[in-house]
């Protein structure tokens, strides 16, 4: 009986081999090849030519995991502890920013940050600039705030903080509560409780919202050309480039998209070793 | 159990279908199919222009006109829609690039030859597009638009007047210059700058306006890199110059009086955009019709007023003061008309470009993501 | 947990002005949506003409229309494959399951964008290959006397692939928030129910069924969600004819954002919105009556 209910998944085997791993197969080919299609290592040796942008991805991409994490932490904690009907609505407030186009945004943020955008001209209008440039002697009419690096990362935490939060918050709220009281009846205070027990329980959380944080924002395009003003080039941007975008390689692009794809795991795999974490912690 | 499988299947099927139904058609006795695809009432016609291109009431008068579906998309630049024809993701029967990209596309055999019967209003595109060096023997094309790439910038943003490339270099205006984003024109730019011909095929001259441009970028003069997004930066005073087409500039001057275009002592290119068919077009006939349509004065008239961009059509090309002053019961300023359709004398000195050789073209490319930008 | 009011209070500003910073550029685009001029920056007086204009402007609506659609199918599909061999997995021995799983892992822990063009790349293989053979090859069938040409359209990219792409990439979700009711399911209850005289139909849908209903509405839930919200692997695998919502404002994010497209969100927010209310409500009402009869 069992063996029958397990061919319930075959369906799903053979559409999974079709087209999660054989596209996979696809790049790889792609990345060992030239135009016509003759075996190659060339695409990789070139690779070097790209350390600039691999290095400002990731350095953005970490740095954005990072600030996720100590502003997801610490909300999903502070949600964690009110009561139910708060939780409710808090839940509800984080979801819902996700059924609005994260193009569309990232776009209102665009002109939000601009140089003549709503926060320079609030700057101005509440007289900052006069007052630096009286002070200072500069010459200042705006913060320049798109085309830099920091834009670029308040718009990854911006887009995705709600994949920081969700798991987190999904670990805290199964956390046993007897357990904290038994951790200060045996004598912890406030802070060895949290580094004892809650940071220890809510790892899975934790691990599985930097991953959640950190792949899509190793590998965004759209923010980067919005926020960076399309001189903030990052690995995602590399790779549209070849396949839709101003130079035609696909080859080329295959090989970026496979090393990137490798760090990534790479990175993840250890991550996942150093916490022990058997199974992905469920989303929700 | 039955009804969701029932639904599951349902809905493969009709996934499936839509892939890979098969026509099933019969064949009469002399062996001649009994409908041909192209009368059976659906007509339908995939189009790519640029962004912001064409009068879209145009469009829809075509359609009306002709009761040919018009399925109408924009590419961003010459060289994506070439990646997106090379990676295959489009199926589009007429697209309208810019010369250097036509031959190309001629070379890499990716054109049809058009039979200019059907498109009878060819004859009122003028002599001075034809016969040009992207399609000498006037096989493939049909002349849309045509125009300059200069300077835009804000008046009230920049001191004194701008007449060079090298203010796109400048400290001066540090954090204020948009950088073009394709290969071919941000190049471009810095070539004329540096003296050097648009078509160069040096690698030594190549390599130095890349230098120029990776030099600026270092200093931090280009705010960002930018197609179409140079519309809403100029207009609403986020930058201060850019380089971008004529008759964009006109657009938004309507929206922003402070901006001014220049076309720099040194030089500058001119460009014409045509029509042409892809070879694995699959509607030839509906495409005919189009590049037809849009090759008539009244169409022409139209356009130019709504993009801005001048035609090649002769006529339309004269009495567009006439119209303009019918259309706003007020003269065109001739100023701006020059803007959009310069006369030959300034287009002397404005250089054409010329498809480049592959080996050539790599390197462009090369550079273009070395700049890392 | 419990705190101190003092505490509650910074807690409570601390949340707010995280929800302000999310908050804030929606409730702009939703604000300029009503402007009466051509603009997100500047503000010339209240108008729904964009609303008007939303309705005539067919490229939205009819990207809206594809963007649900493909949502619907990819989501109900997605669903029914995802529950049953969620199920078929769990019956698996471990030795095969676990290698399994991690392919079912890949498209959610890949980057979008290698996802996106590995599927690109695969399509245009596929299509390729199909289109060489349906221009060259023809078949005469002879049927009651008359010949029929079978000829076989030039495919290429489009909704087909698109649809493929959202089915592949939320299968996972629902697998994944499947698999953990079925784990906490008493393994002994299937059997029982057989034992009792049950079909295997029947335990299905009166044993297995009731019990993970919840993981396969959340399931179904998330997958719509990660659908109507992709844009990356939309932009590699739709083609040039159809585009989704994301697709048409990101290249309207090149042009200038028109207000139609603020207009658009704005009613999609306010749905959703609603919905939600309307389902949180009903459960805390749910939960509250729940509460009452335990006491």
């Amino acid at each position: 009986m069992k063996n029958k209910r397990s061919l319930l998944a075959i369906p799903y085997v053979g559409w999974m081999a079709l087209f999660v791993v054989a596209p996979i197969i696809m790049v790889v080919i792609y990345a060992f090849t030239t135009a016509d299609f003759s075996v190659t290592g060339e695409n990789f040796t070139r690779m070097s030519t790209f350390t600039v942008i691999f290095t400002r991805s990731f350095k953005l991409a970490i740095i954005a995991t990072l600030v996720c994490l100590l502003i997801g932490y610490p909300l999903s904690y502070a949600m964690a502890k009110e009561g139910k009907g708060f939780q409710r609505v808090a839940m509800l407030l984080i979801m819902l920013p996700m059924w609005v186009n994260f193009l569309l945004r990232t776009y209102s943020m665009m002109s939000i940050m601009e140089n003549n955008g709503l926060i320079n001209q609030f700057f101005a209008a509440i007289g900052l600039f006069d007052l630096i440039n009286h002070v200072f002697g500069t010459n200042i009419q705006y913060f320049k705030m798109i085309g830099t690096q920091g834009a670029v990362v308040v718009g990854m935490v911006y887009n995705y903080l709600p994949f920081m939060v969700l798991p987190i918050y999904s670990t805290l709220i199964k956390m046993d509560n007897t357990l904290l009281e038994a951790a200060q009846d045996l004598g912890a205070d406030t802070a060895t409780v949290f580094r004892k027990v809650i940071l220890p329980l809510s790892l899975p959380g934790i691990l599985s919202g930097v991953t959640m944080v950190f792949v899509p924002s190793v590998s965004t395009f759209a923010i980067s050309r919005l926020l960076g003003g399309g001189i903030q080039m990052l690995l995602g941007d590399l790779i549209e480039q070849q396949f839709l975008g101003g130079a035609y390689n696909p080859h080329l692009g295959s090989a970026i998209a496979l090393v990137m794809m490798v760090i990534v795991v790479a990175c993840m795999w250890v991550m996942n070793r150093f916490g022990e974490g058997e199974e992905q912690a469920v989303m929700l | 159990m039955k009804k969701l499988t029932a639904l599951t299947l349902a809905c493969t099927l009709a996934a499936s279908l839509s892939l890979t139904a098969c026509s099933v058609e019969r064949v009469d006795d002399s062996g001649n199919s009994g409908n041909n695809t192209s009368t059976d009432g659906n007509r339908v016609l995939n189009v790519c222009n640029w962004g912001e291109y064409i009068d879209e009431s145009l469009i829809t008068k075509f359609e009306e006109q002709t009761g040919i579906k018009v399925n109408y998309q924009t590419a961003e630049s010459n060289e994506s829609l070439y990646s997106l024809l090379k990676t295959g993701g489009a199926n589009y029967d007429v697209i309208c690039p810019s010369d250097y990209m036509i031959s190309q596309l001629i070379e890499e055999d990716m054109l049809q030859p058009l039979n200019y019967d059907n498109i009878p209003n060819y004859e009122k595109i003028g002599d001075e597009f034809k016969g040009l060096a992207f399609d000498p023997e006037n096989k493939y094309t049909v002349p849309y638009t045509w125009g300059t790439l200069g300077i835009i910038y804000n008046k009230t943003m920049v001191d004194g007047e701008i007449t060079s490339w090298s203010s796109l270099y400048d400290d001066a205006n540090k954090g204020n210059v948009l950088l073009i984003n394709n290969s071919r024109d941000a190049f471009g730019n810095a070539l004329i700058y540096l003296g050097y011909s648009v078509n160069t095929t040096n690698e030594t001259e190549i390599r130095e306006a890349y230098e120029l441009i990776a030099d600026a970028a270092k200093r931090g003069i280009f705010q960002g890199k930018v197609m179409d997004e140079v519309f809403n930066k100029m207009e609403q005073g986020n930058a201060a110059i850019a380089t971008y087409y004529a008759g964009d500039y006109l657009t938004m001057y309507e929206n922003n009086p402070d901006l001014a275009y220049v076309l720099p002592e040194e030089g500058a290119n001119w460009f014409v955009d045509a029509w042409c068919i892809l070879k694995n077009a699959q509607h030839t006939s509906e495409a005919e019709e189009w590049i037809n349509f849009l090759a008539s004065t009244d169409s022409s008239l139209a356009n130019m007023d709504y993009i801005w961009y001048a035609s090649p059509n002769t006529e339309a090309l004269e009495k567009y003061p006439e119209y303009y002053k019918e259309t706003y019961g007020e003269e065109l300023d001739m100023e701006l008309y020059n803007i959009m359709a310069p006369s030959t004398d300034v287009l002397k000195k404005c250089e054409n470009y010329v498809v480049l050789p592959e080996e050539t073209r790599t390197l462009y490319n090369d550079l273009w993501i070395q700049l890392g930008l | 947990m419990s705190m101190n009011k003092k505490n509650r209070l910074g807690n409570r500003i601390f949340i707010g002005l995280i929800f302000f910073f999310l908050y804030a550029p929606i409730l702009l685009l939703i604000f300029y949506s009503f402007n009466a001029a051509d603009s997100s920056v500047i503000w010339k007086g209240f108008s729904l003409r964009w609303y008007a204009k939303l309705f005539q402007n067919q490229l939205i609506i009819k990207s809206v229309y594809n963007t649900l659609l493909v949502s619907a199918l990819a989501t109900i599909i997605a669903t029914i494959v995802g529950t049953l061999s969620a199920i078929g997995l769990y019956s698996m021995r471990r030795k095969f399951r676990e290698p399994l799983l991690t392919i079912n892992n890949i498209p959610m822990m890949n980057a979008d964008i290698v996802t996106g063009v590995a599927m690109c790349l695969f399509f245009v293989a596929v299509l390729g290959g199909w289109n060489y053979f349906a221009s060259n090859y023809r078949f005469l069938v002879n049927f009651f006397g008359s010949t029929y040409r079978i000829t076989f359209p030039q495919l290429s990219l489009g909704f087909g692939t698109l649809l493929i792409a959202h089915i592949t990439f939320d299968i996972p979700y629902v697998i994944l928030s499947v698999a953990p009711k079925l784990r906490q399911m008493d393994k002994n209850l299937v059997d029982a129910a057989q034992d009792l005289g049950c079909t295997w139909r029947q335990a299905f849908f009166k044993v297995i069924l009731p019990e993970i209903m919840p993981g396969i509405v959340s399931g179904a839930l998330i997958a719509f969600t990660m659908s109507v919200d992709d844009f990356v692997i939309s932009y590699f695998t739709a083609g040039s004819a159809t585009s989704t919502l994301a697709m048409q404002i990101y290249s309207m994010t090149k042009k200038g954002v028109t207000p139609e497209i603020n207009a658009v969100s704005t009613i999609l927010f306010v749905v959703v919105l609603a919905l939600l209310i309307i389902v949180n409500v009903r459960e805390a009402r749910a939960e509250k009556a729940a509460a009452k009869r335990v006491y």
